[in-house]
């Protein structure tokens, strides 16, 4: 078998070239990165006006609401993943290329987590002080959050990849992500709501973890695969 | 051991319609092989098929001798392929879109300034792609085939929305490529004249 040409470029140098591609398209369209963000500000600033302000039922509220938000504004923004990428063609190249198509999906899932999931963790404190959270709960929030995002990410490009070629295919994703990430929710906010009531909850961090670095493990392969059998 | 593509036996049904059945071919370095046939004969199909993206119902495609499902990733590495969609993001510039084609795919030695003169985009490399006529896209498109260092070229109607000189120039490249021992599979409608050694295959 012929040896593989010396020219050809590394995965790595191909990971850090797809993901900085991503992160200059979503520059010069800030649309994209705006809407899921301005989504979750709107849920987390709207809730407690229609609830009142009561103190107690603010804080008993917060975590859930948070990360419902949190949740919804990744599961909109997921859609887009792989679409521009089907419509010009680009998807295709990227399926014929030298490169592993795992890589290459997970270049995009880096890049996609630092356009949605990290300004929703950064924001994250100024919404949670609307709902008199103490500081360190913030943390634990933003914890959650950062590691929730990661899982959200990963998993919903799976979604994402099975969905690319059908139109409107939101609704679609949203019910195919939702059984995975349902530990995510509920391990984010009730290790949230365990924090707040200042009982242990490293255990629910621990748990978010592990269930990332599975994501991690496994997401890339099987994004691979749906995007190999939705492009047929 | 010399680059050769071949298939044999390849039947390809999409839907109901049986697009193409017991088709064969061999194509050795210096050839072209042109595929002819009306709008959705299954020129794109098969040029998908050979490309890996579509599973036929049977046959089998080798290249240097072995079955393309099985190095899938040496393969692709060989070939560089233009479809009717070019591939390129109408957000970044002509340089941003072959730079990050430099990091998938070998490059030949060529410089991007020669060649983006050569294809004629040399004026254009500043602005968005968006921004482009489709001629000129496409033209972006054909420097992409030039910079990269692959032996087998598929391309797919590459004479779409381009202008006289555009259309001399792909023919041109074409036997550029095949001269100096490439190969190209070309799917076509209208007749092509290309100096060299010319497979045919009816759809």
């Amino acid at each position: 078998m012929k040896p593989t040409n010396p020219k050809q470029p590394s995965i790595f140098a191909s990971l850090i070239a797809i993901t900085r591609r991503d992160l200059l398209l979503a520059l010069r369209r800030p649309g994209d990165i705006l809407n899921p963000l301005f989504f979750f500000a709107m849920v987390c600033t709207l809730f407690p006006l229609a609830v009142g302000p009561g103190a107690e039922q603010l804080t008993l509220s917060g975590p859930g609401v948070l990360w419902v938000a949190a949740l919804l504004a990744t599961l909109l923004s997921l859609n887009s993943l792989f679409m521009s990428d089907h419509e010009d063609g680009s998807l295709d190249q990227l399926l014929v290329s030298p490169q592993p198509l795992p890589i290459l999906a997970l270049g995009k899932m880096i890049a996609h987590w630092l356009i949605t999931g990290l300004p929703l963790v950064l924001i994250s404190p100024l919404l949670a002080m609307t709902y008199r959270m103490p500081v360190d709960v913030i943390g634990v929030l933003m914890l959650t959050l950062l590691l929730g995002t990661v899982c959200l990410s990963l998993l919903g490009s799976i979604g994402a990849a099975l969905t690319v070629g059908l139109h409107r295919g939101t609704a679609l994703l949203s019910l195919l992500i939702l059984p995975l990430a349902m530990p995510v929710l509920l391990l984010g906010a009730s290790t949230v709501s365990l924090a707040a009531d200042s009982e242990l909850y490293a255990t629910g961090i621990w748990a978010l973890g592990a269930y990332a670095v599975l994501a991690l493990s496994l997401a890339p392969y099987a994004t691979a695969a749906a995007l190999r059998i939705s492009n047929e | 051991m010399t680059e050769k593509l071949s298939a044999t036996n390849l039947t390809l049904i999409r839907g109901e319609r049986c697009l193409f059945q017991g088709l064969d071919f061999a194509l050795n370095p210096g050839e072209l092989l042109l595929l002819k046939g009306q709008n959705g004969s299954g020129k794109t199909s098969l040029l998908r098929a050979i490309a890996g993206m579509l599973s036929l119902e049977s046959g089998e495609i080798f290249w240097n001798e072995a079955p393309v499902l099985q190095q899938r990733q040496e393969f692709h590495g060989a070939l560089v392929w233009l479809a009717h969609k070019t591939g390129l993001k109408g957000d970044l510039t002509l340089v941003e879109n072959l730079r990050f084609e430099a990091s998938l795919r070998p490059q030949s030695d060529n410089d991007l300034a020669v060649v983006c003169e050569r294809v004629g985009i040399s004026r254009l490399k500043r602005l968005p792609l968006r921004s482009l006529s489709a001629g000129q896209q496409r033209r972006v498109a054909l420097a992409r085939l030039v910079l990269a260092d692959v032996p087998l070229w598929l391309l797919d109607e590459p004479f779409t929305s381009l202008d006289r000189d555009g259309r001399h120039l792909v023919t041109q490249l074409v036997e550029e490529h095949l001269t100096s021992g490439g190969m190209c599979v070309m799917a076509a409608h209208q007749d092509v004249e290309i100096n060299a050694t010319v497979h045919r295959v009816s759809l």
